[in-house]
């Protein structure tokens, strides 16, 4: 399996998600609680009661204001994690207290941070577009059955586009041209580049920008391991001027993809999909093309990774792989990720010495 | 010669890794501008990260060329 990555930043929800219902989410193995308080903060803390384990998500376990009940034995729970109530006595053991995770809610999403040590001043990644007032978003989530490595290699390598998402956003342009791969090992980001210079227009694109004749198409991948994965988009018809030196690009349209990739358990994750668009932007139908497509294409890779596990799990321990050229990006990601992991088990490690 | 795709990422410790258009080798440019050719991913890998081991230092860095613009991305580190 893939290691997880300690002392890092993980979407645990979207905003929207977290409201006065509580919600319960596993992430790295940590069942973690969340909700909003009266006053709209989101807060998250231990799923499990410290009595007899009961999962605080779970119905009848409600909200009392900013309190949390349980519902098997009615302890009672503040925002910091701290017991106030339990049935039948005055005495409060010292040891009821839930452990609480940082919480920064940043581009519509709710990241907590899973680590052994505080945040300081570190800061969750951007994907500004989430709550751009010059995009518009469609997004979803969907669990897999997977190790989260796995997903990380799928979006790595976008020349399986050709050849799982045929029809949808592969054409054979996609896995016939060559990639550029940048590693920053010390920031713990890698680029990829894959730019068509005329190619085929897939459906996603040519419905939902209008254009019927062939493309430039531009893939430039940003992955800021562990959690957060972007794929700049830039299409544009053959021929059309490309961008200007400052940055900006009216002749093209431009996609943003946005994945936050959230181990949850050893060979569950969660993936967060979200396209976000700077044309269109109150066309409904645009929307609902794009929310339908590309769930389509999550679930064609979710089915995909469901059934890679399932195959590797029968595998005998040391199977082989071969990587070839497409593979740079992932084998980057690989070794940063096994990096970042051992620095997170050793800070844990010295953690758990004290 | 065939121009390489401009440099993105500006940190210290970066490894870029070009696929050589017209072929199926890769090019490994080291941050200390050490070059080398390959055909696998893997031993690209190895001889990258085993820097400064069997590295000699390669050209200075070309300009990115004025006449490839990217657009702008506010994420971009």
């Amino acid at each position: 399996m893939t290691a997880f990555v300690r002392d890092q930043w993980y979407v645990a929800a979207y905003g929207r998600e977290v409201g006065r219902e509580l919600l319960g989410r596993t992430v790295l193995g940590e069942p973690i609680l969340l909700y909003r308080t009266e006053d709209g903060r989101a807060v998250a803390m231990a799923e499990r009661c410290v009595h007899r384990r009961f999962p605080l998500s779970q119905a009848p376990s409600r909200l009392d204001g900013d309190r949390v009940v349980c519902g098997y034995h009615g302890f009672t729970y503040g925002t910091d994690g701290g017991c106030v109530s339990v049935p039948g006595q005055q005495r409060i053991p010292r040891t009821a207290r839930l452990k609480t995770y940082p919480v920064v809610e940043q581009d519509s999403f709710v990241w907590v941070w899973i680590g052994d040590r505080e945040p300081g001043d570190t800061l969750p990644p951007r994907a500004p577009w989430m709550d751009s007032p010059n995009y518009t978003v469609v997004s979803g989530m969907e669990p897999i059955d997977a190790d989260y490595g796995l997903l990380v290699d799928n979006l790595m390598d976008l020349s399986h586009e050709t050849y799982l998402h045929g029809g949808y956003i592969g054409t054979p342009e996609v896995a016939e041209t060559p990639i550029t791969t940048e590693a920053d090992d010390t920031a713990g980001i890698v680029h990829v580049s894959r730019h068509m210079d005329d190619a085929e227009c897939p459906p996603f694109y040519a419905k939902s920008t209008g254009i019927e004749g062939r493309i430039t198409r531009w893939q430039d991948i940003e992955y800021h391991a562990p959690c957060l994965y972007l794929l700049h988009s830039r299409i544009a018809p053959v021929g059309a001027p490309g961008p200007n030196p400052d940055g900006s690009d009216p002749h093209a349209f431009h996609v943003e993809v946005v994945y936050g990739i959230t181990p949850s358990t050893e060979k569950t994750t969660y993936d967060f999909w979200a396209v976000a668009r700077d044309f269109a932007l109150d066309d409904q139908e645009v929307s609902e093309f794009l929310r339908t497509n590309n769930h389509t294409v999550v679930m064609q890779d979710v089915v995909a990774l469901n059934v890679l596990q399932k195959a590797l799990d029968s595998e005998k321990t040391g199977y082989q792989e071969l990587s070839i050229n497409i593979d740079t990006g992932g084998l980057a990601a690989r070794r940063i990720l096994a990096r970042l992991a051992q620095e997170g088990a050793a800070t844990q490690a010295r953690t758990v010495a004290r | 010669m065939i121009p390489l795709h401009p440099p993105v990422l500006s940190g210290e410790n970066v490894h870029r890794i070009h696929w050589v258009l017209g072929t199926d080798r890769l090019l490994a440019v080291c941050h200390c501008r050490a070059q080398r050719e390959f055909e696998d991913p893997v031993e690209l890998w190895d001889w990258l990260l085993g820097h400064p081991e069997d590295h000699r230092p390669g050209p200075a860095p070309e300009p990115a060329p004025a006449s490839t613009p990217q657009p702008r991305h506010a994420a971009f580190a």
